[in-house]
């Protein structure tokens, strides 16, 4: 089964074809550019590349966020669209598990993806491996990273933090969490787009009309008024 | 054996998502309406009193494919069918129009169909090619929430703005206004209503600008109004709003209409042609067919009313034109908020 994985959600920019056991092609950035002009050309220049034509794709997979609102976007709406118009499933992947597969495969601990939200703020979550299969031990979340730090410090196992943006907050993680906090190497921080495919490969596909990323948080406006109008019968 | 020639129809699709309506049209042939999808967000945006960006980026990813789908199941067609694929690539929010930008180069590249970016105000005079063929030279009046602009056309795909707002567009005023008398979101047509009740007998400003400009300018009137509505209350008067509406709504068409007559006289164009969301507006219909009534030998197009609010058919119709002319994006194009109108002028 030949496989596009398409990852926008964050700095770096990945696509991968991969068919049932390998990697076909991967394409990966981590520069500060649009998005959107560079997506589309990356897919076709990665398919002519790999002599794959657009019909001889079979699924879909997209990181479906957190990350930056409008990179999420373009990557979903791509995918949702290819999808939709050839016909084939599509399925969605956290880009915070995608960020844990691309280093914690043979860590023996926790991992601790995380992408910079500003603020002193992280998206992140808990992951582990099992047999080669990631599990979720805490949801993908936002908080500060120096809650996030005591939060894991109350735990007794090591913890491997991955991801470009570690350089922000790798002091207080270090301070708080002192010997339990490990750091991956640089040529790991980047989420690789080959394993985004291999976790989209095994996972059901979503209803494509009404998949959506996942932003976490709520538009800015969407919560004022909803604070504003708390309590009222609306 | 002789030579076997079929007619073959153009099918052109076209993709709006510069605001808040998610839209895809079918146009057949340049002109004939095949499918006209519009999802509108307006009930989302409402309760803000305007369009919030952000949610109308959201909107368009949960709409977009469902829109699509329908489009091409009220057309009867399938992708195959389609001849070339045209999108509003600007002006309009930046992410909204990433999200039809997006969507248009996937399908063009997974079926290998050409990609044609359209202006968004080239879309909406040729709106207007959809009710009437049009007949050259032009002058299209062109009316909305973000644009008040006059533009010359000496032909097919050629656009000379000649006059553009110096600072907010009609439709802002119209807004900023209906929320001065407590009118809900979107205003425009409230006022509109209202003005037909009432009488244009307080005294607000024409900005008329320096002699023989064609640009337009709202802000000054908008302030006016507000002062009218301040001082009044602070004096303990009340001032009738369907007076006040009246009086507004004269101001802003005086201007509007009196530009365009000047302008239709010196491009000596044979055509003049409405466009834009506040086309909807009854008073400026009625003023633009009582000063174009009588002259001889001028046609005044005004697209019925789900043609001058944003749709896809009107990007369908431009992307024909353009796509007829030679004119291709590749699958770089991106979303333009700033994107001028005469760009494909030369080709
Ligand atoms: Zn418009």
């Amino acid at each position: 089964m030949k496989i596009l994985a398409i990852d926008t959600s964050n700095y770096v920019l990945g696509i991968a074809l991969i068919d049932d056991e390998h990697v076909i092609g991967e394409y990966i950035t981590n520069v500060k550019k649009n998005h959107s002009v560079r997506v589309m050309p990356a897919i076709e220049t990665l398919m002519k590349d790999c002599d794959v034509q657009p019909g001889d794709l079979e699924k879909i997979v997209v990181a479906e966020g957190p990350g930056s609102y409008t990179g999420v976007r373009i990557g979903v709406t791509i995918a949702k669209t290819l999808a939709w118009t050839l016909n084939i499933p599509l399925t969605g992947v956290s880009s915070l598990a995608v960020l844990s597969a691309s280093a914690g495969h043979y860590f023996d601990g926790l991992i601790s993806p995380l992408f910079d939200a500003r603020r002193g703020q992280i998206y992140t979550g808990l992951y582990k491996y099992d047999h080669d299969k990631l599990i979720v031990d805490k949801p993908d979340q936002l908080l500060l990273s120096k809650d996030w730090a005591i939060q894991l410090a109350a735990q007794q196992e090591r913890v491997l933090f991955v991801g470009n943006d570690l350089p922000i907050h790798q002091a207080v993680l270090k301070e708080t969490l002192g010997d339990k906090a490990v750091f991956a190497n640089i040529t790991q921080q980047n989420p690789r787009p080959a394993e985004l495919a291999f976790l989209g490969r095994d996972k059901e596909a979503e209803d494509i009309h009404s998949f959506v990323p996942n932003y976490i948080r709520l538009a800015e406006a969407e919560s004022k008024w909803l604070e504003a109008n708390k309590g009222k019968n609306v | 054996m002789g030579e076997f020639i079929m007619e073959k129809n153009q099918w052109i699709m076209g993709i709006e998502t510069s605001c808040d309506e998610t839209a895809v049209a079918i146009v057949k042939n340049g002109t004939e309406i095949a499918a006209n999808v519009v999802a509108s967000q307006i009930e989302s945006h409402k309760r803000f009193g305007g369009v919030v960006p952000e949610i109308a980026s959201r909107h368009h990813v949960e709409q977009m494919t469902i829109v699509l789908e329908e489009a091409l199941s009220q057309a009867g067609i399938t992708m195959k069918d389609v001849s070339a694929i045209s999108v509003t690539e600007g002006p309009g929010l930046v992410g909204a129009l990433l999200v039809g930008v997006n969507a248009a180069k996937a399908i063009s590249f997974a079926h290998d169909i050409p990609l044609v970016g359209v202006h968004h105000i080239a879309g909406h005079i040729y709106a207007n090619r959809l009710v009437s063929e049009m007949a050259f030279p032009l002058m299209s009046l062109v009316v909305s929430g973000g644009h008040t602009e006059l533009v010359y056309m000496k032909e097919h795909g050629h656009f000379e703005v000649i006059g553009e707002t110096r600072d907010d567009a009609a439709g802002e005023a119209y807004d900023k206004v209906a929320r001065t008398l407590s009118l809900p979101y979107p205003g425009g047509p409230h006022i509109d209503r209202l003005a037909q009740s009432g009488t244009p007998s307080i005294k607000l400003p024409r900005a008329w600008l320096e002699e023989g400009s064609y640009d337009f300018s709202f802000s000054g009137l908008k302030s006016a109004v507000i002062n009218t509505v301040h001082n009044a209350e602070q004096r303990g008067e009340s001032i009738a709003p369907e007076d006040l509406a009246a009086s507004f709504q004269d101001s802003v068409i005086d201007v509007l209409v009196t530009k365009t007559i000047r302008a239709v006289d010196e491009y000596h164009v044979k055509q003049v042609l409405l466009a834009g969301g506040v086309a909807a507006n009854k008073g400026l219909r009625t003023a633009l067919e009582a000063a174009f009534g009588e002259k001889d030998g001028i046609d005044l197009v005004i697209p019925p009313l789900n043609l001058c609010t944003d749709n896809a058919a009107m990007i369908a119709a431009a992307g024909t034109i353009l796509f007829n002319k030679g004119v291709r994006s590749n699958l770089a194009l991106n979303a333009n908020p700033g994107l001028d109108i005469t760009i494909h002028n030369g080709e």
